[in-house]
């Protein structure tokens, strides 16, 4: 029999695909089945973000983080707060940390769940995305309690957050903590063991430590490398160093062991969302500076100077003095951080939003070389790839 | 407690720069409790070897790049290089001065992560990087031109699509504003007698903007 030349395929992938997770159009050369190079071509979703913020001042521009990652609104929001509160020196007071890091444990829980049950779903198991959901419904709930919305929550501001929690809530969360762990262990009955799940993603998309780091990745696709790298713990910010949690490490720095990573992490942030229930302070949960911080609805009724306050921050805004700092939190999906530079006046400079996706998805022609078509699209699910955050 | 450790492991690593590097760098500086470095373009490559190797930096995930535009100034851009050690728990940031002209050299042969924030710097900035494999627009639309998040580059961009119903297609089409711009001076003389007084002497701030 003649071996006959099969000719490289070009074969365009997207932009519109359910397993591309957002608006990912990928070019692949392909050598039969196999990937040759993939070039992702991203910015369908590029919406100028950081120009925008330029052109807003310092407090008009925290909704612009919410649709950043539209998963996992609230950390991000977080690193924008801990950057400008950095420039302005002012510090948070207890009760407002604590409910920054409730609600940045519950928004890991959310955007995890997202994460792995779609990722499921990409390799062929719908069962995880249609419980997973359920799950995520109870916790935008909390998030439409505590902040109006369910999604573009504009909670954490510099400063604190908006308002305090209302009435019941710490109570609801804690008997959902309850009953949480049993959704996870369910969730893991159906993948961590099944046979189809570990076939398409065992051995598929690994990484070393030295590839990991030279990739720029971060939390949690660097701990599935094997490296305990965890901002929580390595420079804690609000009170993360008051809570005790463990991380999780992987050892392949496959697409499986991004998964066991992300169910590992999901059970330390519920310890981490029970300590913070049991220790929460009472207290102011904004800063208490008024030429920061606006005064409340009922002291303007009263008091001129109030009035003022409030008038002058819903205008003008405050001035954040000159400097630059880069400030980063732990979000879900890896480290997002904010490069704020400011010159003194009422709006940013200069605001660069790192994305943990943007690195993870430059490495997608590094992880899919050599690899099956059908491959990619579990690469695509295990990085946890959202387009509001890679596009901005 | 942690804060101050932190404090001092820079100031160390600072110390060990100045003894290594004070050839390649211009300066070494402070902002607030984060090191930056001031490098050379012509010595960058050598600068970002050292901090990546040297036992006592490794440096080794480049964790953002970015442009920042001062359009006043000679060389009107800067490129920040975000650093990162995980064995060392540090971050350092590392800047170099270019114009419109001038290339920087690219680091992809040291970071892998370089490849796309040098493309998006290009594409944002058009900073150019020399050597760098692949320099291709990243973010904005095919065809695109301009460099959006220079400082005048308007707002509202020039191009803006639009479905045209008798080609039955997308078109591009300048952009049309049914409704003035608009931007306002916050920089009121609210701020104290004094700003608005100097605002109004120094002609930045005319009378009647003033009053409005």
């Amino acid at each position: 029999m003649v071996e006959s030349h099969i000719k490289p395929l070009t074969l365009n992938f997207g932009p519109q695909h359910p397993a591309a997770h957002g608006v990912l159009r990928l070019v692949m050369e392909m050598d039969g089945e196999i990937v040759e190079r993939a070039d992702p071509h991203i910015g369908l979703l590029h919406r100028g973000t950081e120009k925008l913020i330029e052109h807003k001042t310092y407090l008009q521009a925290v909704p612009y983080f919410d649709r950043l990652d539209y998963v996992s609104p609230m950390c991000q929001e977080h690193a924008y707060a801990l950057a400008v509160e950095k420039l302005l020196d002012i510090e948070v007071p207890k009760r407002g940390q604590y409910i920054r890091v409730l609600f940045s444990e519950l928004s890991r829980i959310l955007n995890h769940i997202l994460n792995i049950t779609t990722f499921a779903l990409d390799v062929g198991a719908m069962t995880p995305l249609l419980w997973g959901f359920e799950e995520r419904e109870f916790l935008m709930e909390f998030y439409e309690r505590a902040s109006g919305a369910r999604l573009h929550a504009a909670y954490f501001r510099p400063g604190g957050v908006h308002q305090d929690l209302p009435d019941g809530l710490l109570d609801d969360i804690a008997k959902w903590s309850e009953s949480f762990p049993g959704f996870v262990e369910d969730m893991e009955s159906l993948l961590t063991n099944n046979r189809i799940f570990k076939q398409r993603t065992v051995d598929i998309g690994a990484v070393n430590q030295d590839e990991a780091q030279s990739l720029g990745f971060t939390v949690p696709c660097i701990r599935a490398s094997g490296l305990p790298w965890d901002l929580r713990k390595s420079r804690p910010y609000d009170c993360y160093s008051e809570v005790d949690f463990d991380i999780p490490v992987g050892k392949t720095g496959d697409c499986y062991a991004r998964y066991l990573v992300r169910v590992e992490e999901m059970r330390q942030s519920l310890r981490i969302i029970k300590q913070c229930l049991d220790n929460i302070p009472d207290g102011p949960v904004k800063s208490t500076d008024n030429k920061i911080a606006p005064p409340k609805r009922g002291d303007m009724k009263k008091s001129m100077e109030a009035l003022i306050h409030h008038f002058k921050l819903y205008t003008e805004g405050y001035h954040v003095p000159a400097g630059e700092t880069y400030s980063a939190v732990e979000a879900p999906k890896g480290e997002f951080a904010v490069y704020l530079v400011s010159d003194g006046s009422n709006k940013p400079y200069r605001c660069k939003i790192r994305a943990p996706g943007f690195a993870f998805l430059s490495a997608m022609d590094y992880l899919s070389k050599g690899h099956m078509l059908a491959d990619t699209v579990a690469i695509i699910g295990s990085l946890d790839i959202v387009f509001g955050e890679i596009d901005r | 407690m942690l804060g101050s450790d932190i404090k001092e492991q820079l100031n160390e690593l600072a110390a060990h720069l100045e003894e290594h590097l004070s050839d390649s760098l211009i300066a070494i500086e402070w902002e607030r409790d984060e090191l930056v470095l001031r490098a050379q373009r012509q010595t960058l490559i050598t600068v970002m070897t050292f901090l990546k190797d040297d036992s006592k930096c490794l440096f080794r995930t480049l964790v953002d790049l970015c442009g920042v535009d001062y359009p006043e100034e000679e060389f009107r851009f800067e490129v920040v290089y975000n650093l990162l050690s995980l064995k060392r728990n540090m971050r350092i940031r590392v800047k170099v001065r270019t114009d419109a002209e001038t290339a920087v050299p690219s680091l992809t042969s040291l970071f892998l992560s370089a490849e796309w924030n040098e493309r998006e710097a290009w594409d944002m900035y058009g900073i150019f990087f020399s050597d760098h494999p692949d320099l291709r627009r990243l973010l904005t639309d095919y065809g695109f031109e301009g460099h959006p998040l220079r400082k005048d580059f308007p707002l509202t961009g020039y191009v803006e699509v639009r479905y045209d119903d008798e080609q039955k297609r997308v078109v591009y089409d300048s952009v049309k504003l049914t409704q003035e711009f608009r931007t306002f001076d916050f920089l009121s003389p609210w701020e104290g007698a004094e700003n608005g007084m100097a605002a109004l002497n120094d002609g930045t701030l005319k009378p009647e903007e003033g009053a409005g």
